[in-house]
């Protein structure tokens, strides 16, 4: 096989899989209880179209599913040691992003996280007074010298040989240091009881999936490896539509965002990529190739928002002029 | 034990205080009770709600209780530094208000870190801090600088109360039987035996040594959880001895606040003398002088030079729409009325020289919270939230009964003491002292006399 023959049978693998798990999570995100499967279950009446690992359609009652959330795979030992061999890293593109926020919702469906806590953002940056405004979204950037996990005092996040910083939440003491030590305002911490759409809390946290969350403990975005492992690309790179994000592992060479796959090396050399503020030393493994010659102007980012997400960047707008209506 | 006649002069006016409870600080230890009472509903808040409670959101992580944190670790420094460094260079003034300094600093070293507890979401995993410790992070750091400093001073502090519990066990005290049970226990069979005197000396001599850099590092350490960070406003190099600095400026002010209360309330002022006022009023002003110096120098050049983030905390700090009363407040009583005050002859006076520690020690407690929120609410990437709470932060009254819980509690504690043990300690008293603290007065005049010409 070619090298261009592995990268299209993965991403193959990744495109079926996802779709199959985009189904079943939709199927379970409207049911909000756990079905015991020994139970005799009367029948509801309606039925949920579901995509078979065969890629059939099949209808099946409602009744019938049993939730299956998207557990730990690993022991919580392999959760801290990570991935033999791969390093893991993002690249952003910058001048394909149109604020769309599909990347946002898709993550915080993923991790059952509500509406205002955002693990993804996206903001509106204007480096300078002159400069044009443009769309930032902003991850976990898994810093290979974190800040973060200097200062945790027990360990609770921890920095893994594929290059993730995760946090074991059953650890955390909710001391809020990482928070303060975090340059990037990465992190977020849950103020109080934490909802989930089913319950989940019995289950034991892996630092991997980040669920269930906990309440007085901090989180932040992971980068999925529990989806890498199942050769999966994070929600967020699959639901963008304009494939900004690419995923993938330095040590490969290879990021792909679903519709295409690059080598990584080729791709930041050729697009001039940065990291964001460098001049702090954290190291971040992602990168952001620079808005140029971009796709959307960036007012399509802005037009469509609901009100509450227009006055977050009504400010940025109106000093570059960027409103016409 | 035998005492001479000053030692008996000074048990005889002491004697009263420590053997009855009036109705006056019954009523005075329910008021702090209730205060007590109410940051107990409100912690109980906190922990059954989460800290939703609290004014605290994800760019803002920690607020008031911090700030009270670095407050009363501050206010500490009075026993450690000023007794510890005037115990070293042997100056025979302090022997009548060492033990005040030193019950300060026992009981803000208990209060202080509880604050910091109350900024941990988990209560229920503090215990992790022991079962996984990691060494490179200043938190645990602080929880052995802490924790070591605290056991120093409490030694400090008893190393000096032993001979007093001798007196007060063989004075035969109208006191219940556990008070007295009490006494003779922490006495440890002290008789006042040559090989006994020696030891304590010893001790005494080797904890204030220990004690002066044990307090140092406390700080020092403290003031890393900020310094160690990429944060505006927090990343200096030079935090450690400002909040060394600061620490001892602070607490040199409740020392003399202590003083004056004592005074009034017991009519020590016999010993409590004018000179000791006009003594720790000087050591004030060359501290604020210092703590001055280092101010100017760390907004002088984040102001200088200008880079974008500090820029911007500093422009917080200077708008009068933000931080900017605040911070003009903290500097004018802080450091310029301090100063003032005992550099002017007229105004160097005991009740004045006790204002001005008492808009002091507010104006550092202004300071502490104007290190803490302005940078916090000053994040490197835009914030762009639209909930108002994560933007600005503003605390609730949950923090603020719990601020004023602690502030109870450190009158309370110090109430309790005093009911237990002299505020003066009757034991130093030899012949020598009491022929300063009869010096003191004509001394004074002289030096008025100097100062005047």
């Amino acid at each position: 096989m070619t090298q261009e023959e592995i990268h299209a049978n993965g991403r193959r693998g990744f495109i079926k899989t996802a779709a199959i798990a985009a189904v079943a999570t939709a199927a379970c995100g409207s049911l909000a209880c756990s079905c015991s499967s020994k139970k005799e279950v009367p029948v509801a009446g309606d039925k949920v179209k579901l995509l078979s690992p065969d890629g059939e359609i099949v209808e099946i009652d409602s009744a019938y599913l049993n939730h299956q959330e998207h557990m730990a795979i690993v022991s919580k030992l392999e959760a801290r040691e990570g991935m033999e061999g791969k390093r893991f890293v993002m690249v952003v593109d910058l001048s394909r992003c149109k604020n769309a926020r599909k990347c946002v919702s898709a993550c915080q469906k993923w991790h059952y996280r509500p509406e205002e806590t955002e693990w993804l953002t996206v903001k509106l940056m204007k480096d300078s007074d002159k400069a044009a405004p443009y769309w930032f979204p902003k991850q976990c950037f898994h810093c290979d010298n974190p800040p973060c996990v200097k200062v945790c005092p027990v360990d609770a996040t921890f920095k893994r040989q594929d290059g993730l910083v995760l946090i074991d939440n059953d650890r955390c003491i909710g001391c809020k240091f990482c928070m303060a030590a975090c340059p990037y305002s990465t992190r977020v911490f849950n103020w109080d009881e934490p909802e989930m759409p089913f319950d989940l809390k019995g289950l034991a946290a892996n630092p991997e999936t980040n669920i269930p969350a906990r309440v007085g403990t901090v989180e932040k975005c992971d980068f999925c490896p529990d989806r890498a492992r199942e050769g999966l690309l994070p929600p967020c790179v699959e639901a963008c539509p304009n494939g900004v994000f690419y995923f993938g592992d330095e040590n490969e060479d290879s990021v792909t965002n679903g519709d295409e796959t690059i080598a990584f090396s080729q791709l930041i050399k050729e697009r001039a990529a940065y990291r964001y503020m460098e001049e702090l030393g954290t190291k971040p493994r992602v990168y952001y190739l620079p808005p140029k010659d971009r796709q959307f102007p960036v007012e399509r980012g802005y037009e469509n928002l609901s009100d509450t997400l227009k006055a977050r960047f009504k400010d940025v707008m109106e000093a570059s002029g960027g409103i016409t209506k | 034990m035998e005492l001479n006649q000053y030692q008996q002069e000074a048990f005889d006016k002491q004697r009263p205080v420590i053997e009855t409870y009036g109705k006056k600080t019954w009523a005075w230890t329910a008021f702090f009770l209730i205060w007590i009472f109410v940051g107990g509903y409100a912690l109980y808040l906190q922990i059954a709600d989460g800290h939703i409670v609290t004014g605290m959101r994800d760019n803002v992580v920690w607020g008031l209780y911090i700030a009270n944190f670095i407050f009363f670790i501050g206010i500490s420094y009075a026993g450690a530094i000023i007794s510890g460094i005037l115990h070293i260079l042997k100056v025979e003034w302090r022997k009548p208000i060492i033990r005040i300094a030193e019950m300060i600093t026992v009981i803000s070293t208990i209060i202080g870190p509880i604050y910091i507890l109350l900024c941990v979401g988990r209560l229920d995993r503090l215990h992790h801090l022991f079962l996984y410790p990691r060494l490179q992070s200043p938190i645990t750091w602080d929880v052995f600088a802490i924790g070591t400093y605290f056991t120093g001073s409490v030694i400090f502090l008893y190393l000096a109360l032993i001979k007093d519990f001798a007196i007060y066990r063989d004075a035969k005290l109208n006191v219940p039987k556990w008070k007295q049970k009490l006494y003779k226990t922490l006495a440890i069979g002290y008789k006042g035996t040559p090989s006994q005197n020696r030891h304590i000396k010893i001790s005494t001599n080797l904890m204030a040594i220990m004690i002066v850099p044990l307090a140092i590092i406390v700080h020092s350490v403290l003031s890393w959880i900020f310094g160690m960070t990429l944060r505006p406003g927090w990343h200096s190099t030079i935090f450690g001895p400002y909040f060394v600095l600061a620490a001892i400026y602070s607490g040199t002010g409740v020392l003399i606040m202590a003083m004056w209360v004592y005074r009034k309330m017991y009519n020590l002022k016999n010993y409590l003398t004018d000179k000791h006022f006009i003594y720790l009023g000087y050591i004030m002003m060359v501290l604020g002088a210092g703590y001055g110096y280092f101010t100017f120098s760390e907004y002088l050049t984040e102001w200088f030079s200008s880079a974008k983030w500090d820029s911007e905390v500093i422009e917080k700090l200077f708008n009068p729409a933000e931080y900017g009363w605040w911070f003009l407040y903290a500097n004018l009583f802080g450091i310029l009325l301090p100063i003032l005050v005992v550099a002017i002859p007229k105004t160097r006076t005991p009740n004045m020289i006790t204002i001005a520690s008492f808009f002091m020690v507010i104006a550092l407690w202004i300071k502490r919270y104007l290190i803490i929120v302005p940078t916090l609410e000053s994040p490197l990437l835009p914030m762009q939230d639209t909930r108002m709470e994560y933007v600005k932060y503003s605390a609730t009254w949950v923090e603020w009964a719990l601020t004023f819980a602690g502030i109870a509690s450190f009158f309370l504690f110090f109430t309790l003491l005093s009911k237990f043990i002299t505020i003066i300690p009757i034991s130093e008293f030899g012949d020598k002292e009491k022929k300063v603290i009869a010096a003191s007065e004509i001394e004074i005049e002289t030096n008025k006399g100097i100062a005047i010409a």
